[in-house]
């Protein structure tokens, strides 16, 4: 027999309260998970934006356009590689329950701006040559059973009138985190359209994105940008993709700081339920703790004996709780996924929720070593006569 | 005589309930030579008790001191005296105070966890301690699968497996029926006969008593014969 054995014999002594406790633990720890993941849905826009990209907008709000001649000015400044039209459409699927994000962008360049966005070579070839082309995320593809060649209507919202589309590509994403729940038609067709119903709103953006050659230069091009168009009719606010994208996170704030105190309150709750049974645990034990000094144990071996089995206990659950917070996380994510497109886990929530479950063990096994080592011998023994 | 074994010399001890004092043991000194069976008795409250966590150095004198062999017990401070008893004391309970997780081989073994032996030699010394107490049939047994009268032979067994030079037992065989306290003190004699082993034993028992070598009466924290040195 080790110590290690007469330790983990200790913690298995009641079987219910052990698991009772590590089950607690684990459901805490996907608590954390879920908010937590919650939490990094909310910021994968700006998680995943480049800091090579640029966005310009009207400097007054989104709501207000720009005219499309400037990207071919700002295309000129110094620094940017390329300038795409990016606008939001809003168009309605069949029902306003089908929401998913749908922009217009200009066909020629936009995807050159985005390599996240794998699209084969020979379906971008289509949505390049056929004005009404779509190309679609998988995930937004598979939502609504869509293939390459279907026919989609639109009802616009912001651009009035319904809108006839054909799926000619679907794009997946690069890396786990990218958003593959959009849809990209062209902005051409957008132009065009309102050019006869509404000339006076044609030849008019809401945002250009930029991609520039230096992301260190990024401050300094931005000013050059909007110092062009200062005094203008419509003078503009160029920032970072990842600040535009925030922006949007901002909004949103004070249900993220009331998500992150409601995850540190989680990790509170296990440390008192931790606590409770180690406090428990302990107390049922003094006399056995004194008859372990008697025989010629230290304080510093019961308190680790206290120590490891509340360590054992805390990263038992903080184990569980992760290998269940990946199914927990996938289910949460179905209902959510019209919000939170990327609902991914991340290695940083699973590291913390690790590294809680061990502070929780940590601190929950103080209280009671702390006593256990300061009876007296006599005393524990006392408790038994 | 033999050499004194350990000597206690001038010894108080008292507790304090508030600012109240309460003497338990008044200027206490006797020596016990080496290999005497001494059985300790006297009504309680009398102090027994208390001179035997002093012996086992669990519980600290207010004044004088006790020597162990060549250890000035009520000198050391927590870390060696937990040491000095691992290697040097053998203590049995009234209650046998088994660990009720452990089987009786791995009761026995728990002190041995304190020393660098292997697994093989532990093995070794946890099964010749279980036949001295003839329970080698019984060693993957709990607690609560004993009788009182085995688990007390456990507990000795626990006791001597480290070949330690001073047994003490607070009330062996209180806790007993007739028959298991007469085979327990049998084996307490024949620790001290066979293994030439220095037993001090508290008792309320004259029948556990009688098996002991030189009996001492504590009389509200007294040596009733007066101290003999």
């Amino acid at each position: 027999m080790s110590v290690f054995k007469f330790a983990a014999k200790n913690t298995l002594r009641h079987p219910l309260r052990t698991g009772l406790t590590i089950l607690g633990l684990a459901i805490a720890i996907v608590s954390f998970t879920v908010i937590q993941t919650s939490i990094d849905a909310w910021h994968a826009g700006a998680e995943a934006s480049s800091p090579d990209r640029l966005v310009t907008r009207h400097a007054v709000s989104l709501v207000f356009s720009m005219p499309v001649a400037y990207a071919d000015r700002i295309a000129k400044i110094e620094g940017v590689k390329q300038v795409a039209v990016s606008c939001w459409f809003g168009g309605i699927y069949v029902d306003k329950s089908n929401f998913f994000a749908n922009f217009a962008v200009s066909h020629n360049n936009f995807f050159d701006l985005y390599p996240e966005l794998v699209v084969p070579p020979e379906q971008m070839e289509q949505f390049k040559s056929e004005r009404n082309a779509v190309i679609v995320g998988r995930k937004l593809a598979d939502r609504f059973g869509w293939k390459i060649g279907d026919q989609v209507q639109l009802a616009g919202t912001i651009y009035p009138g319904t809108w006839d589309f054909v799926i000619r590509g679907i794009y997946t994403g690069a890396k786990a985190t990218t958003d593959e729940g959009q849809w990209f038609q062209r902005w051409d067709l957008v132009d065009e359209q309102l050019r006869q119903t509404m000339p006076g709103r044609a030849g008019n953006v809401s945002t250009l994105f930029i991609q520039i050659h230096d992301p260190t230069r990024s401050a300094e091009i931005c000013k050059t940008i909007d110092d062009q168009f200062a005094n203008s009719a419509a003078e503009t606010k160029t920032e970072t993709e990842e600040a535009f994208q925030l922006s949007f996170v901002e909004m949103g704030k004070s249900i993220i700081v009331g998500l992150e105190i409601i995850s540190y309150l989680v990790i509170g709750i296990i440390l008192l339920v931790l606590a409770n049974t180690m406090a428990m645990t302990t107390r049922e034990r003094v006399s056995e703790y004194a008859v372990l000094k008697t025989l010629g144990f230290t304080s510093f071996h019961v308190a680790g004996l206290i120590f490891g089995e509340s360590l054992f206990l805390a990263l038992c659950g903080g184990v569980l709780g992760v290998a269940l917070a990946f199914p927990v996380n996938s289910l949460v994510a179905i209902p959510m996924s019209n919000f939170f497109p990327v609902f991914h886990v991340s290695t940083m929530t699973i590291t913390w929720g690790l590294v809680f479950a061990f502070v929780v063990g940590l601190v929950a096994g103080l209280f009671p070593a702390s006593k256990a080592i300061r009876t007296p011998i006599v005393d524990g023994l006392r408790i038994i006569d | 005589m033999a050499q004194p074994f350990v000597t206690i010399q001038n010894v108080r001890k008292s507790y304090w309930r508030e600012s109240l004092e309460i003497p338990v043991l008044r200027n206490i000194s006797f020596d016990i030579p080496t290999g005497e069976f001494l059985a300790l008795m006297g009504p309680s409250g009398s102090g027994k008790t208390t001179i035997l966590n002093l012996l086992a150095g669990i519980d600290r004198p207010s004044e004088g001191s006790i020597k162990i062999g060549d250890v000035e017990v009520s000198r050391l401070g927590e870390a060696d005296l937990s040491r000095w008893r691992s290697l040097h004391v053998g203590f049995i309970f009234q209650f046998y105070n088994l660990m009720p997780v452990l089987t009786a081989f791995e009761n026995v073994e728990l002190p041995l966890l304190l020393t660098k032996l292997s697994k093989a030699e532990r093995k070794k010394q946890v099964e010749t301690a279980l036949s001295i107490v003839g329970l080698e049939d019984r060693i993957h047994h709990y607690p609560n699968q004993l009788s009182g009268g085995q688990e007390q032979r456990v507990a000795i067994a626990r006791a001597i497996v480290t070949d330690p030079d001073l047994l003490l037992a607070d009330e062996p065989t209180g806790d007993l029926d007739r028959v298991s306290a007469e085979s327990v003190m049998d084996l307490l004699s024949r620790l001290n006969k066979e293994y030439k082993k220095t037993i001090v034993m508290v008792t309320h028992d004259p029948r556990a008593a009688e098996k002991a070598n030189v009996i001492r009466h504590l009389e509200k924290g007294e040596l009733e014969n007066g101290n003999n040195r």
